[in-house]
């Protein structure tokens, strides 16, 4: 990443457009006249630039809703709307123009380069060349993956995350204010996979469209979502509430099910690395004086010293026992240097400190500029800290349950409505206790 | 994120698209049907031949027979190609897909019946000649054509024809722009396959009047002369060879990059 993706806006003299406001009005699809639909009578209320999250078992009609949205597949009845308007009222190609698609593996064309593919719908909706370029451009920088070297590869001359990130490049090349995602990053391996989360992340930190991503992974779904949806057979709502919600007080026995066990480290994939207190450790240029940088790594007590290159991108982290035999900083780039996104989860962050083996890990900012450093013992005090408020939580919880029981009945209300949990107060203290 | 772990890509490939082993086919194989042509040349030029052999083998009826046999192969092939993949387009589209093993069958039968009885039969009901020929060569090479454009349209990964049309693409912007350029490979091996039926096949036209160098192996078979018979049958192989070759031609050069 760099930052001519900023200048590149300008230069294509586009504002990126903010989501819109996506609602389900008790939409159904009925595959067979008889049997069961596919998707039961679903209402849903996705609020304008928030990710959010279809979870729930194969064959629970996630999918069938997301593509219902595109209208790959039309419902049988209800309607969705999209900020107000129905989707049936346009064209459908027009519509599908006006909505990012972005599938597995990437699903890129391969007898088209990367430009061309990209370029797909810009074209479609008559871009003039000069715009589409720029367009192109900008969005591989913000994908990390440099034009110069990439825009004119094939896809099969690209490694698979790579591939994935020209497809989330793709699905946004016409700034469309809703994204659809299905299950974008299912055939990459963890690590990829957690990066490119983290870059999704910042994305759409800087971006705010409203996403709709299916996936079967629930630690994505945490990871990722402002909210998750999580659907039972017939695409019927269990839950759908913020993750931290959904983490405290599962609904009933099949999110709890669902979400599965070990909810202490599971909040590890809640907590974002910049919410714990970054450490500051020495750093040096590359080509300065490596004896420089060690005493001064000396005096500060460090044991290694982060090296930047001329972006104030981290490339090594070199124990000052290597830096010893070494006269300037050399640029040479460590493939395995343990690094996280600072949106990057704690989750996410221990995985990387126990795949490298090392006890801390360095934290990076937008533009992949480096912030600081975190310790393992930051993480595992983290995890302390965070059990003993879930403790505390659940015992508040309870009590307020019991409350509840005791008032009278109240109406279960639409589950549309998100902001109001619908805690099924029989299920969850049982559970608890 | 500039550091990948475990996801490394695979180098870029340097404008390569064709392996060794086809460019030793698209060198070697002109190279050798010219050294071949010229023995029979040199032989030709040469040879002690007899009145009705060089009567039979002037450079002008020779050359006369060429342009007939290539003329035959050439016309049937483009009617074919003209003909058999818009049919196997229409027959993946999804309102005509259930007619397509009907079609197959179809097509299959006029490739199972002998030729030589296709080209007499169709002989006897619409007279000897040219376009007769050319219709009987048709559709034998049809089938060839056609099965691969369906194959080659079916074996297209559904999952990129969604993901077209839910980027907004029109059913005939999909077809044009993503189908057809993943099924080229498929398609042409087939044109290549009728390409060199028809160039084999195109022999028997001699029997409806039609021309080629079929002519001179049923001279040289009903005179009884060797030199006819062999020069023919030599003719014939090596303009094989020459279609066979410029189809692979055709086949490397319309491959799609990337694919």
């Amino acid at each position: 990443m760099s930052t001519t993706s900023t200048s590149a806006t300008t230069a294509s003299g586009s504002q990126e457009r903010h989501g819109a406001e996506l609602v389900f009005d008790s939409v159904s699809k009925r595959y067979a006249a008889k049997g069961r639909p596919a998707v039961d009578s679903l209402s849903l209320n996705i609020p304008a630039g928030e990710t959010v999250m279809f979870v729930g078992p194969s064959g629970c009609g996630k999918t069938t809703s997301l593509k219902m949205i595109n209208r790959l597949i039309e419902p049988t009845s209800g309607t969705i709307t999209i900020d107000g308007e129905d989707i049936r009222s346009k064209d459908v190609d027009t519509l599908r123009r006006s909505i990012g698609y972005v599938i597995q593996g990437g699903s890129l064309f391969p007898h088209m380069s990367v430009r061309d593919n990209i370029a797909m719908v810009p074209r479609l909706l008559k871009w003039d060349k000069s715009r589409i370029d720029a367009r192109v451009e900008e969005l591989l920088e913000m994908v990390s993956l440099e034009p110069g070297r990439y825009a004119d590869r094939y896809p099969r001359e690209l490694s698979g995350g790579q591939q994935q990130r020209v497809g989330v490049a793709r699905g946004l090349a016409a700034d469309p204010p809703v994204v659809l995602m299905d299950e974008p990053f299912g055939a990459v391996d963890p690590i990829t996979r957690q990066r490119l989360q983290d870059e999704l992340l910042s994305i759409q930190r800087e971006l705010g469209k409203t996403i709709v991503c299916v996936t079967h992974d629930i630690d994505e779904a945490i990871k990722l979502g402002d909210r998750i949806l999580i659907l039972q057979e017939g695409a019927q709502i269990a839950q759908y509430d913020t993750p931290e919600n959904i983490l405290a007080a599962p609904a009933n026995e099949f999110v709890e099910d669902f979400v599965g066990a070990g909810s202490s480290l599971k909040a590890l994939s809640l907590s974002r690395v910049d919410e714990v207190e970054l450490q500051e450790t020495t750093t040096a240029r590359v080509g300065e004086d490596a004896r420089a940088a060690l005493a001064r790594a000396r005096s500060a007590g460090d044991r290694g010293v982060v090296i930047l290159d001329d972006r104030h991108r981290p490339i090594a982290w070199p124990s000052l026992r290597e830096l010893q035999y070494m006269d300037r900083i050399p640029a040479t780039r460590d493939d395995r240097l343990p690094v996280v996104d600072r949106r990057a989860t704690l989750n996410d962050a221990l995985d990387e400190m126990l795949a490298a083996s090392q006890d801390g890990i360095i934290v990076t900012g937008q533009r992949d500029d480096y912030r600081g450093i975190v310790r393992f013992e930051q993480v595992t005090a983290y995890v302390q800290e965070a059990n003993r408020n879930a403790e505390r939580a659940a015992m508040s919880r309870l009590s307020t349950q019991e409350q509840q029981r005791v008032d009278a009945e109240q109406p279960s209300g639409a589950t549309v409505d998100a902001d109001r949990e619908r805690v099924e107060p029989d299920a969850t203290a049982e559970d608890l206790r | 994120m500039s550091t990948e772990v475990l996801d490394t890509a695979p180098a870029p490939e340097t404008g390569k698209r064709l392996s060794r082993e086809q460019v030793i086919l698209l060198v070697g194989l002109p190279l050798a049907v010219a050294a071949i042509f010229a023995v029979w040349f040199i032989w030709w030029r040469t040879a002690d031949l007899d009145d009705i052999e060089a009567r039979a083998l002037t450079g002008e009826a020779i050359r006369a027979m060429l342009w007939e046999h290539i003329k035959l192969t050439l016309v049937g092939t483009a009617i074919v190609v003209a003909t058999a993949i818009p049919m196997g387009i229409a027959l993946t589209r999804p309102g005509l897909r259930r007619l397509s093993p009907l079609v197959v069958g179809f097509a299959n039968m006029g490739q199972s019946a002998p030729v030589i009885g296709l080209l007499v039969l169709f002989a006897m009901w619409l007279g000897f000649g040219f376009w007769v020929a050319v219709l009987g060569l048709c559709l034998y090479a049809f089938l060839p054509v056609l099965r691969n454009t369906i194959v080659g349209l079916q074996q297209v990964d559904p999952t990129l024809i969604e993901a077209a049309r839910g980027m907004g693409m029109s059913p005939l912007a999909v077809l044009t722009k993503v189908e057809l350029p993943l099924a080229v490979p498929v398609i042409m091996s087939g044109v290549r396959t009728a390409l060199v039926l028809l160039v084999g096949t195109a022999s028997l036209a001699t029997f409806i009047n039609a021309g080629g160098l079929g002519g001179l192996i049923t001279t040289g078979i009903n005179l009884f002369r060797f030199p006819i018979l062999v020069s023919g049958a030599l003719l014939i192989a090596l303009l094989a060879l020459l279609i066979d070759w410029a189809g692979r031609v055709l086949e490397a050069f319309t491959r799609p990059k990337g694919v």
